[in-house]
């Protein structure tokens, strides 16, 4: 199986003005590593699931998401950013959690989809990923967290 | 306390794993265990029907609608959207608290010692806290005849639509017999209705076809609320013998709670690790289907068959008896069992006074048989709070089921709360068969119901019978209903039990 994120798809001075773009810029790691085969497509995916409800997650987290067709296996892509909003009520995200799940998976890749959904909400891990000192401690730290290696 | 909780949200990758993950660190910390169904991309791994047996409350966190939520009938409620759970967990936790302290009666179940509600369990834990044994067998009924309905429905619909398009002979040309002095040969092959019967025939045949279900549908789902899963195979072929044996719906909650208590008991067994993989698919089925079916033919049968020659030699003997008794019979009879041995022995009867040239023993018989799904109609419409929701959907179709003389839209009513209704539609059933005899009203067709009423003699008090039967019938169910279960109602519809927050 794919990593679930590697150094490539972990943006960690993410400059963008709106949601959109954040999303789009992180979007466009994952469309030159690979994992998705058409960028509008997915992009198309992600803002239909962001009509249906805002993924800002008190706590300045952001995570928007799609299960979609053009995605080749389960990848998290990661932005942190002085602020954007994400539509949660308490104000901007600084985390940015792009999650993309192809579309017919099941199984295992969901099982770790899922265990990365627990750990949104820990205090540590948030804390972790604010401070860490460069890419690969992103990967690490999620590798760590999620997979247990 | 011990919780259940499940988490469902439109993408079923996020959201849902976040919220339960929120409510367990919620409910660890307040000291509680939670178990929850988090309904995702990832495959839900079921609760069991212990675990929500076991729960003091129940907490949704769900943007989409919650899967079979029907198995959480009855207990303490707190609801809300999957984001609330997330940034609030701790709240929701403090909320099924407050719902479950509030609702100690009905955890614990009806006339319960004070102390249930007090944790004193033992320190195994939970046995002092278990829902008491009728709170349970309700569920367990509740469950098989909420899946049974659609078929009493659809099945009672178009067999109804067959009379109205077909005439009621429609029934006698499909199955035999001899209607207003023609007779006709049983169709063998159903490829030729058709041709014989026509539209109304087939849509008749189809109707009886999911009529034949309803016996192994609710017994099938009955084991399968107790047992879950490997209650299924059992529950349904018990019930496939029930109507062999021509047990009816009584045998089928007989076999029913059979298979559901020996699946249960199959799957506590401790077995070497190289047999617990096929235990479900093949041990348990094979084994448990077994034991039901033996029991069901061999030590239900004999005495069903028995029972049905008996009531047989019966009626019989009262030929030529007072005729107002003789109607107060065999309306009991028609009522108690909806298609059960003692129904049939009271049709039967009737059908062989038409045999004979008496044509007033079938007009009893079909005017008591149309009285429960009309009383239950009734009942359901002016006292809405007595009854759950699958049972008003089921009263909906009770107006034109008992209108066509199929009795069987009773079933439902009489499945889930048989000590009540029974006793109430046989006195309304009694009512009408004694006022048919003494009115000497006639009906020289076998069924159909109001759609024959061209046929009836004394057409008039022939519905005034019905009328009359039906009104005892719909006020002795309401007191019955009110008798010893207060609030009952309240308890049965789990989105009024707590004010459930904005989702």
């Amino acid at each position: 199986m794919a990593d679930l994120i590697t150094s490539e798809f972990v943006v960690l001075d993410l400059e963008a003005p709106d949601r959109h773009q954040a999303t789009r810029q992180l979007a466009e790691t994952l469309s030159k590593g690979g994992r998705v085969t058409n960028l509008d497509g997915f992009l198309a995916d992600v803002t239909a699931r962001e009509a249906q409800m805002p993924t800002g997650i008190e706590g300045g987290i952001g995570i928007p998401h799609a299960r979609s067709a053009h995605v080749t296996e389960p990848t998290l892509a990661f932005g942190r950013t002085s602020g954007v909003d994400y539509g949660a009520s308490d104000g901007p995200a600084r985390l940015i959690f792009l999650i993309a799940a192809p579309d017919g998976a099941g199984g295992e890749h969901m099982n770790i989809l899922a265990q990365l959904a627990r750990k949104l909400i820990n205090q540590q891990f948030k804390e972790s990923l604010l401070n860490a000192r460069d890419n690969q401690a992103v990967v690490d730290i999620v590798n760590k967290e999620v997979l247990g290696r | 306390m011990k919780l259940v909780a499940v988490t469902s949200c439109p993408t079923g990758i996020a959201h849902t794993y976040m919220a339960a993950e929120a409510l367990e660190q919620a409910a660890k910390a307040a000291g509680h265990d939670i178990t929850v169904e988090t309904q995702g991309s990832a495959g839900a791994v079921r609760l069991t029907p212990q675990q929500i047996a076991d729960a003091d409350a129940v907490i949704f966190a769900a943007d989409v609608e919650v899967r079979d939520r029907e198995r959480f009938a009855g207990k303490p409620l707190v609801a809300a959207g999957v984001k609330r759970a997330i940034q609030a967990g701790p709240a929701m936790v403090a909320e099924a608290e407050e719902a479950a302290s509030r609702a100690p009666a009905t955890v614990g179940g009806g006339p319960v010692p004070p102390t249930a509600s007090v944790d004193v369990g033992p320190p195994g834990g939970g046995g002092a806290k278990a829902p008491h044994f009728g709170i349970k067998l309700r569920g367990w009924l509740m469950t098989g005849v909420s899946y049974m309905i659609p078929f009493v429905a659809a099945g009672g619909i178009l067999i109804a639509l067959g009379f109205l398009i077909g005439g009621a002979e429609v029934a006698t040309k499909v199955n035999g017999g001899s209607f207003s002095g023609v007779t006709y040969q049983k169709i063998t092959d159903p490829t030729q209705i058709w041709g014989v019967a026509g539209l109304a025939g087939v849509l008749f045949f189809i109707g009886g076809t999911a009529f034949g279900m309803l016996v192994p549908i609710l017994s099938g789902f009955i084991a399968y609320a107790m047992a879950d899963r490997p209650g299924l195979v059992p529950g349904i072929v018990g019930g496939l013998i029930a109507n062999v044996i021509g047990a009816g719906f009584i045998g089928g909650l007989v076999s029913g709670l059979l298979a559901g208590t020996v699946a249960l008991w199959m799957t506590k067994w401790r077995v070497p690790r190289a047999v617990a993989g096929v235990m479900p698919v093949v041990v348990i089925p094979l084994l448990s289907t077994t034991v039901v079916g033996l029991l069901m033919l061999l030590v239900l049968g004999k005495p069903i068959a028995g029972i049905t020659k008996g009531l047989n030699n019966f009626l019989g003997g009262l030929s030529g008896s007072n005729a107002v008794i003789l109607g107060v019979i065999v309306g009991l009879m028609m009522c108690f069992d909806m298609g059960g041995p003692v129904n049939k022995a009271a049709y039967t009867f009737g059908l062989a006074g038409l045999a004979t040239g008496n044509q007033t023993v079938m007009a009893a018989v079909m005017a008591a048989g149309m009285v429960p799904p009309i009383a239950l109609a009734l009942a359901t419409t002016v006292r809405k709070k007595l009854f759950t929701k699958p049972e008003i959907v089921a009263g909906e179709a009770g107006w034109l089921l008992g209108a066509s003389f199929i009795s069987e839209g009773a079933i439902p009513f009489a499945a889930a709360d048989p000590i009540r209704v029974i006793p109430s539609i046989m006195a309304g059933g009694a009512v009408t068969g004694a006022l048919s005899m003494a009115f000497g009203a006639k009906s020289p067709a076998p069924h159909g119901g109001i759609w024959v009423i061209a046929l009836i003699g004394k057409p008039l008090l022939w519905l005034l019978a019905i009328i009359a039967g039906v009104l005892v019938g719909a006020v002795c169910v309401v007191i019955a209903k009110g008798i010893g279960r207060p609030a009952e109602a309240d308890v049965l519809t789990p989105a009024e039990a707590v004010p459930a927050s904005a989702r």
